[in-house]
């Protein structure tokens, strides 16, 4: 008998180096960003919207993709094993990884046993939580991103600011600028047309793919009866990685699991309906194990816990881990559009980020992210397998450090309100003492509201008039009656 | 029936007209409405601020309070959408009283069966759905109904109306910036429909909205919609 162990929290590109609303402050002030953001979120927002009204049965497609998440959470162990059993003998090697480093430590070594000093990628979020990229480099191995937008963002010594569109910050003039700048074969005379900014793309990728050895990919899902990886993508560079490279390795978080693959008649339906707003995406490629003489002939999967075993243990913050990355949160969030992505201090940005980085991580290490949401609810509204996020963020908030004068303001409001006595006696209170402050103001201005307080008060009146108390409260009104 | 009026600390301190309005209301449809003095405040901000223990105490008054009658009115979709969905998890007796309470527009329409409450109001008001009333009572267009059955009124479409108006409770005060990008466009969107009133079923978001709207000089005054059902048109 092993004796259980306590959850390891996870490492990687998953902590916020600053608290949200400080890292949130230049987003908001940067005008270009501003536009750019809504502009995009606006128009997959709506793409969206038109291709889920149009399925009659959406809700219960909801309903059944929740269902399946959550029971492959309920015995998450038995199917991680049985999917180890399927892709076994269907000729992969599959390892574990308990966090980040671990999970880098075996690429790296798989590359290196391929002896390949270059990679092709497909675009995968795994990737980008465990730092990989920089792992590879650390080692001497380049790793070149093949999806357009990761593309861009690597280009630009950037990071990705959304899941599914990882440049979504820019628009297509930083774009060309960007490949203009770092892409040496770039034609000189590149447009900033998006046809003329994807064939220079594509162009330069071309040579990448025939000449690499050794792709990394992640999963969208993987099904433990077959063994079977599946990865869903508008472009086919991913196809590419796919196929043409002798050696694949696929970086696959333990929460991808799907029990049988008859599920994934429910989630190919839920995903491009939910992320790019297609019926259908363009490539959904799958694989099992090696099939002898076509595509990659040494297959390897890495499964990776980084924390999600701590987040299975909440069961309340448990359907985290039900995310399927489509991103239908992002792009109706009202937060995430003035903020932008690169303010959650992750790879998992807007209201997935907020719930899912402070699990991974452990809360005190995110502290901010879940005070990251007015908890309007727009996220739960249209997320495919029902993640009620709003619920999820104030149940992390018990678990956050709280500021000690806050803690102690809260405590002190709490005893006044618990007592009718006393709250009684406070509104009186603050009705008097108010009074005469209010009808200066009110002879003053014609209004019994206040213009400036210091701090902290001055984070409400810097842009908002704040009301004083009436001149009579409601039931002082309701006593006379 | 015995209907309670659970008036919300914010109303009773800062907006007592909306209170004022709703027992108006009710008593102009012949109904017969009781304010019982212990009430305090339903604990939303404790809860949702990451302080549930201290919402507690608030979360037991409110059952005390409010358990022997037979419909409990808030003018608030935020408090209301608070009871009904928290506190049957947080504390299960309150199960019973948490069923019945409702936002005002959910006691007039679905619980009494009006949609003409005899108003009439010379202005043209845009409305603007606050989130809790929209997305977790679904409220749907309940306010409108009733606002359209108002004499005179003149209603105006909002823009982005389902948009967030950046408010969140605490996140205003720990946020300040989105929450001022938020409330900067919301105020744009209230500007652009021409509309002299702005009415929702919401005073901590109104404060918001209406805290900005006045620090620009707009023009436009924030008023909670009971307000306006509440007026004739004869004087007071």
């Amino acid at each position: 008998m092993s004796r259980p162990v306590a959850p390891a929290t996870g490492s990687g590109r998953i902590r916020t180096p600053l608290p949200f609303p400080t890292a949130a402050k230049p987003a908001v002030a940067d005008t270009q960003l501003r536009a750019n953001l809504h502009r995009a979120t606006r128009t997959i927002r709506a793409k969206r919207a038109r291709v889920v009204d149009e399925v009659p049965d959406w809700e219960a497609l909801r309903d059944a993709g929740a269902a399946i998440k959550a029971d492959v959470q309920r015995r998450l162990p038995e199917l991680l094993e049985q999917f180890e059993a399927s892709a076994t003998a269907a000729g992969a090697t599959v390892h574990w990884a308990r966090d980040a480093a671990e999970a880098c430590r075996i690429v790296v070594a798989l590359t290196q046993a391929a002896g390949a000093d270059e990679v092709v990628k497909v675009k995968s979020m795994a990737t980008q939580e465990i730092e990989l990229n920089e792992a590879l480099e650390a080692a001497g191995i380049a790793a070149y991103e093949t999806d357009l937008a990761e593309l861009i963002v690597q280009l630009g010594d950037d990071t990705p600011s959304h899941i599914l569109v990882p440049a979504i910050h820019y628009n297509r003039a930083q774009i060309r600028e960007i490949f203009q700048r770092r892409m040496a074969d770039a034609p000189a005379d590149l447009s900033d047309e998006p046809a003329a900014l994807a064939e220079a793309a594509r162009a330069h990728l071309r040579r990448r793919f025939l000449s690499a050895r050794v792709a990394v990919s992640g999963a969208n899902f993987a099904v433990a009866d077959t063994g079977t990886l599946v990865v869903v993508e508008s472009e086919g560079n991913g196809r590419m990685c796919l196929t043409l490279p002798e050696t694949l390795i696929s970086v696959v978080g333990v929460e991808k699991l799907l029990p049988t693959f008859t599920d994934l008649e429910v989630f190919l339906q839920l995903l491009p309906r939910s992320s790019t707003g297609e019926r259908m995406n363009p490539y959904t490629s799958m694989w099992t194990g090696v099939t002898p003489g076509d595509g990659p002939q040494d297959v390897h999967v890495v499964l990776v816990d980084n924390g999600r075993s701590a987040v299975l243990a909440d069961p309340v913050g448990r359907p985290a881990l039900s995310c399927i990355r489509c991103s239908a949160c992002l792009n109706v969030c009202p937060v995430y559009e003035r903020a932008g992505g690169h303010a959650y201090g992750s790879v998992y940005p807007g209201p997935i980020g907020a719930i899912l980085s402070p699990q991974l991580t452990g809360v005190a290490d995110n502290a901010s992210l879940p005070y990251a949401s007015t908890l309007c609810g727009a996220c739960y509204d249209v997320c495919p397998v029902k993640i009620n996020i709003p619920e999820i963020l104030v149940h992390l908030r018990q678990q956050a450090p709280h500021p000690p004068a806050e803690r102690a303001a809260m405590r002190v409001l709490s005893w006044v309100m618990r007592s009718p006595r006393r709250w009684a006696a406070a509104l009186r209170l603050a009705r008097v003492g108010a009074g005469p402050l209010g009808a200066y103001r009110e002879r003053r201005t014609g209004a019994r509201t206040l213009r400036r307080l210091p701090w902290p008060a001055s984070a409400w009146t810097r842009s908002r008039d704040l009301p004083l108390p009436a001149p009579q409260t409601f039931r002082e009104w309701w006593g006379k009656q | 029936m015995r209907i309670a009026l659970f008036i919300t600390c914010v109303n009773d301190l800062a907006f007592p007209a909306t209170g004022i309005a709703v027992t108006r209301i009710l008593r102009r449809l012949g109904h017969t409405v009781d304010f019982p003095a212990d009430q305090t405040c339903c604990g939303q901000m404790h809860a949702n601020t990451g302080y549930r223990a201290e919402a507690m105490p608030m979360v037991r008054n409110y059952v005390d309070v409010f358990d022997s009658y037979d419909a409990i009115v808030a003018p608030s979709g935020s408090c209301t959408a608070m009871i009904r969905d928290q506190y049957p998890h947080l504390h299960p007796p309150a199960t019973s009283v948490a069923a019945r309470t409702y936002e005002l527009s959910e006691l007039l329409v679905d619980v009494l069966g009006v949609t003409d409450v005899g108003a009439e109001f010379r202005e043209t008001v845009t409305y603007h759905p606050t989130c809790h009333g929209l997305r977790m009572l679904r409220l749907g267009d309940r306010p409108l109904t009733l606002l359209r059955q108002v004499r005179g009124i003149k209603l105006v479409e909002l823009g982005d109306a389902e948009e967030c108006c950046g408010f969140g409770g605490t996140f205003a005060l720990k946020n300040p910036d989105v929450s001022t990008a938020m409330l900067t466009d919301k105020c744009a969107r209230v500007r652009d429909t021409g509309a002299r009133v702005l009415a929702a079923a919401d005073n901590s978001c109104l404060a918001h909205i209406g805290g900005g709207l006045d620090r620009h000089r707009s023009g436009v005054r924030a008023v909670h919609y009971a307000e306006i059902l509440a007026e004739t048109g004869a004087t007071s």
